[in-house]
């Protein structure tokens, strides 16, 4: 090699420093930092990277940065935050084309403009939408409009060798090709970096109201799937349980012409009760600007303790936020099996002995985030999540752990089974061979194990990831901290 | 029968007796194509599995002896897709035709790939849903020719595609795996790639759909103009206006010259275009939009206007563009259909360009369109027993997906790129693009077997990873860890 790693970043031209300690990953330190600001420059830098063996980790607004196992190795952090321009705004076409490094309330300010939204809810102030991809997040609305897979449209990424590629297009309806989009979506930074999206937009509704209940606890949990197959067609259903022996709030979004009335009509239609008086917090005007700011109003309409359902033209504080960020574990279950899924959660915390936890989420899309305290004690978090994927699988769901403390993290299965480990590990060996994309981030299998046929990798080549780069180990870039974390 | 017909009839006998296999080459030769019957290929063999066990266990036979399969459903689609290989197993899935489960409390429904699209509705219907992908040719078309295509239909403008409405599958691997694919496991979405992957990547053997709540009212609405840029303006207007109608689709006058012709579809004298606009919802907002549509409809010039309330007035509308496809035979010997896409806002421009092309070529196009979503469906007639009129018909088609992808559009919306439209792929996507594709292809099919020939250009050999890959990381190896 001509150049060392750090000089061969320099003379791309493209802005790169040394990390700083803010920087890492995970806990994994980084040794540097790049900063392209198009895509030509993020190829440029996987080129060089590629060149000198580095593994990369791509990074937007670092909202997320520290969800899932940490990198086995990290020397390059890659920050998108450069590239972010709107290209593209067709509003007659409902399509915005935008770089991944945008954040997604300047793209929302921007959409709002021509009486459009990119219909996703995003729980974070300051993420990307790049992040917002390969994470794959989404909140309330995914009800009616899916989540960030439904709305992709076209993607451009770079591969872990510099190649450039593109997929899907400008066009809603759109068959030709593989839809990398969706292999990216949720790829949490493992094949590519995402550098350009091209999403379908919705007209932002011409109102907005929520209907807002509680319930004791668990056994007078009103039908919310009744509620969700309501045809006033709610846009969300969602429940915020802040302990296992509180009352649940729960509140449900109607969207578009009528939408109070709607909300009004789906309340005395399920028996909900009686709505208590006026709407309340704001005026719920038609008018389209009002709405995405109301959205992000905080307002206590679906607090209301134990009385008849309210309804609002705000969202209850908690809507769309996640219940913790330190300790955060994700269920998902078929839709029949969330109530369930909320008294596994409490017989969980039982059994481990009264661990607090924090349910929020949607019981119909039947996605719900559980929050932990930070200092939950290891060994009780590990009985914790054993026991509770257990009795989620037993009602066909999962258990996701996108957080957690060090000392737990050392401990905690992070996946559970995985239905499609061996196919996810040979598109991961095809995309990313030398294994440098955000290693150990994602679950899979063994190489060895499995039936493998053609795919399966070759063995000769240059020294082992571990030799590389010359220039010493990065701080915390050796085998994941925790001593060898199963995940 | 051929000695290697014979080698593979001997091994395919045993996993599905003597009803299941298929080298009759009269019986073959109904398998030589699908609904684009101008490819067309006698297979070796074709097989007609029941149970997944029996797909895993004729693919591995096909992955041991190196032989091609394609799969096939009811062979509706229009790109080839299911086109036979004359040295390949042609695996058909008509008898895999069993609705595991309607489950009302998980809204979903799990059925076998050889399911009608129809029938899953009609099965949903008693609880109050619906599965909401519609391809005109719902009543015969697969379930599993869906997945393969992605297919939409006339109500994706606000419903979306099959991959929009799939949360589980169980599928074949080209070396005879059986797996699940699940909308809820952690890890890459193998099921949002496996789906519109047009059979290169495997064969669906189960698929668990979401249904949908049957909306409240449907309200449908058929206005004339006297030509198609009116009816154009009409569209413009109304998703401007913040409108997502479950259904925009227009007909231009030889296309209602055909329906009138084949079904009597009695569509308004005169004229030029006409637009067929479905809401659907809760009543408040459907009543609502419903008075904003007919507005904008009389505004940019619609002189009649036709409101269906009821499931037989609706019918009457749409039956006239259900029938379109098969419709343009009455008025034309031949036909090529078309499929390209351009952005909404492009279509007077393409919709001008398609009728200079049909001036220069003198070759009639008539059009059929899914409007709100810039899918075209451009009948390009012609007559076979002329000389080269079947040349310029193809030209005339090519020239249109070139027009589509010049502004900005795709080659194909729905109907999937089969053998029929590979050829336009690399002025698509770049070879970067399509390598890319590839890394997926190899993923799954490394030896290149599964419905090969289609999608991509020119095939290429998987070989080894690119790159140089290093060595295991010494974690793995050791069985410490078990990432990547």
């Amino acid at each position: 090699m001509a150049l060392p790693p750090a000089k061969a970043l320099a003379a791309i031209g493209v802005t790169i420093r040394e990390a700083l300690p803010e920087d890492a990953v995970a806990g994994v330190a980084p040794r540097w930092v790049a900063l392209p600001g198009s895509t030509s420059e993020v190829a440029a830098v996987m080129r060089a990277a590629a060149e000198h063996g580095l593994t990369v980790v791509p990074a937007g607004g670092g909202t997320k940065l520290g969800w899932g196992p940490p990198p086995r190795r990290c020397d390059l952090l890659l920050r998108t935050r450069r590239l972010d321009r709107i290209l593209e705004h067709a509003a007659g076409d409902l399509v915005a084309r935008v770089e991944a490094g945008v954040r997604t309330e300047a793209l929302a300010a921007a959409l709002a403009g021509a009486g459009q939204e990119l219909a996703l809810d995003i729980p974070f102030e300051g993420a990307t939408i790049g992040g917002t991809l390969a994470a794959a997040t989404a909140g309330p609305r995914r009800l009616r409009y899916g989540t960030a897979r439904d709305l992709l449209i076209g993607i451009t990424v770079v591969l872990a060798d510099g190649t450039i590629a593109r997929s899907g297009g400008k066009v809603v309806k759109n068959v030709a090709g593989y839809d990398l989009g969706k292999l990216f979506t949720g790829s949490q930074g493992t094949l590519g970096v995402i550098t350009e999206a091209t999403f379908r937009l919705h007209p932002l509704p011409s109102s907005r109201a929520w209907i807002g209940l509680t319930a004791p606890g668990l056994d007078g949990l009103p039908d919310l799937a009744a509620l969700a197959a309501s045809q006033a067609e709610p846009s969300a259903v969602e429940i915020d349980w802040p302990g296992v022996d509180a009352p649940l709030s729960i509140a449900a979004l109607f969207e578009g012409v009528a939408a109070g009335e709607r909300a009004k009509a789906a309340v005395a239609s399920l028996g909900l009760g009686k709505t208590a008086g006026e709407p309340v917090g704001g005026t719920g005007g038609e008018s389209a600007a009002g709405v995405g700011a109301a959205c992000r109003l905080p307002a206590d309409a679906g607090d209301s303790r134990g009385g008849a359902p309210s309804i609002a033209f705000e969202p209850p504080a908690w809507w769309g936020r996640l219940p913790g960020e330190e300790f955060l574990l994700e269920m998902r279950v078929p839709p029949g099996a969330a109530v369930q899924a909320l008294a596994q959660v409490a017989r969980s915390a039982r059994e481990a002995g009264d661990v607090p936890v924090r349910v929020r989420g949607s019981v119909v899309s039947a996605v719900l985030h559980v929050a932990l305290p930070g200092d939950t004690h290891a060994q009780q978090a590990e009985r914790f999540v054993s026991g509770l994927r257990s009795g989620l699988a037993a009602h066909g769901g999962r258990l996701v752990v996108w957080t957690a403390p060090p000392d737990a993290a050392s401990r905690l299965d992070r996946w559970g089974p995985v239905g499609a480990a061996t196919l996810m590990r040979r598109v991961k060996e095809r995309f990313d061979p030398e294994e440098r994309l955000s290693p150990g981030r994602l679950p899979g299998i063994p190489p060895s194990s499995g039936r493998q046929s053609g795919g399966g990798p070759p063995s000769a080549g240059r020294p082992s990831a571990g030799e590389t780069p010359s220039e010493g180990r990065p701080a915390g870039g050796g085998p994941p901290s925790g001593g060898g974390e199963r995940v | 029968m051929t000695p290697a017909q014979a080698e593979l009839s001997g091994r395919l006998l045993p996993i599905l007796g003597p009803n299941g296999v298929i080298t009759d080459p009269v019986r073959l030769r109904t398998y030589e194509c699908d609904g684009l019957t101008y490819h067309r290929a006698t297979p070796a063999i074709v097989v007609l599995p029941e149970t997944a066990e029996q797909v895993a266990a004729v693919v591995r036979v096909c992955d041991e002896t190196g032989t091609p399969f394609v799969a096939r459903g009811s062979g509706t689609g229009l790109s080839g897709g299911a086109l036979p290989r004359a040295d390949g197993v042609l695996i058909v899935t008509s008898r895999m035709r069993r609705i595991i489960e309607i489950d009302v409390d998980n809204r979903r429904a799990v059925v076998e790939p050889g399911v009608t699209n129809l029938a899953i509705s009609e099965a949903a219907r008693p609880y109050g849903y619906y599965y909401a992908p519609d391809p005109s040719s719902q009543q015969v078309c697969s379930i599993g020719g869906n997945i393969a295509e992605n297919s939409g239909g006339a109500h994706c403008l606000k419903y979306g595609f099959t991959v929009n409405h799939v949360l589980a599958l169980e599928l074949v691997t080209p070396d005879g795996e059986i797996v699940q694919l699940d909308a809820m496991d952690p890890g890459y979405d193998l099921l949002g790639a496996f789906i519109g992957s047009e059979g290169t990547l495997g064969i669906a053997t189960k698929i668990t759909v979401r249904l949908s709540r049957a909306p409240e009212v449907v309200t449908t609405l058929l206005a004339a103009f006297r030509d198609v840029e009116s009816g154009g303006r009409a569209v413009s207007a109304i998703i401007g206006a913040g409108i997502v109608p479950a259904a925009i689709e227009m007909m231009d006058a030889l296309a209602i010259e055909a329906a009138e012709a084949a079904v009597r579809c009695e569509y308004p004298a005169g004229a030029g275009a006409v637009l067929i606009v479905e809401l659907d919802g809760p009543e408040a907002e459907v009543a609502h939009q419903f008075a904003r549509v007919e507005a904008l409809c009389r505004e940019t010039g619609a002189f009649e206007l036709r409101i269906a309330d009821d499931p037989a007035e609706r019918a009457a509308i749409w039956k006239g563009r259900k029938s379109a496809f098969a419709a343009v035979g009455r008025i034309s010997p031949a036909y090529l259909v078309q499929d390209g896409v351009v952005p909404r806002t492009a279509l007077p421009k393409v919709l001008a360009g398609i009728e200079e092309l049909s001036a220069r070529y003198g070759i009639r196009v008539a059009n059929v369109f899914h409007a709100g979503d810039g899918n075209l469906h451009p009948l390009v007639l012609f007559d076979d027993a002329e000389e080269g009129a079947g040349e310029r018909a193809e030209r005339v088609s090519g020239e249109i997906l070139d027009l589509c992808i010049a502004h900005g559009g795709s080659i194909t919306g729905e109907h999937g790129v089969g053998v029929d439209k590979s050829r336009y792929m690399p002025k698509m996507f770049t070879p970067e693009d399509l390598d890319t594709m590839q890394l997926v292809r190899c993923a799954f099919d490394p030896k290149n077997l599964s419905n090969p020939g289609k999608i991509f250009p020119t095939p290429r050999l998987c070989g080894e990873a690119p790159g140089v890959r290093k060595g295991v990381h010494p974690l793995v190896a050791s069985g410490e860890a078990e990432l990547f």
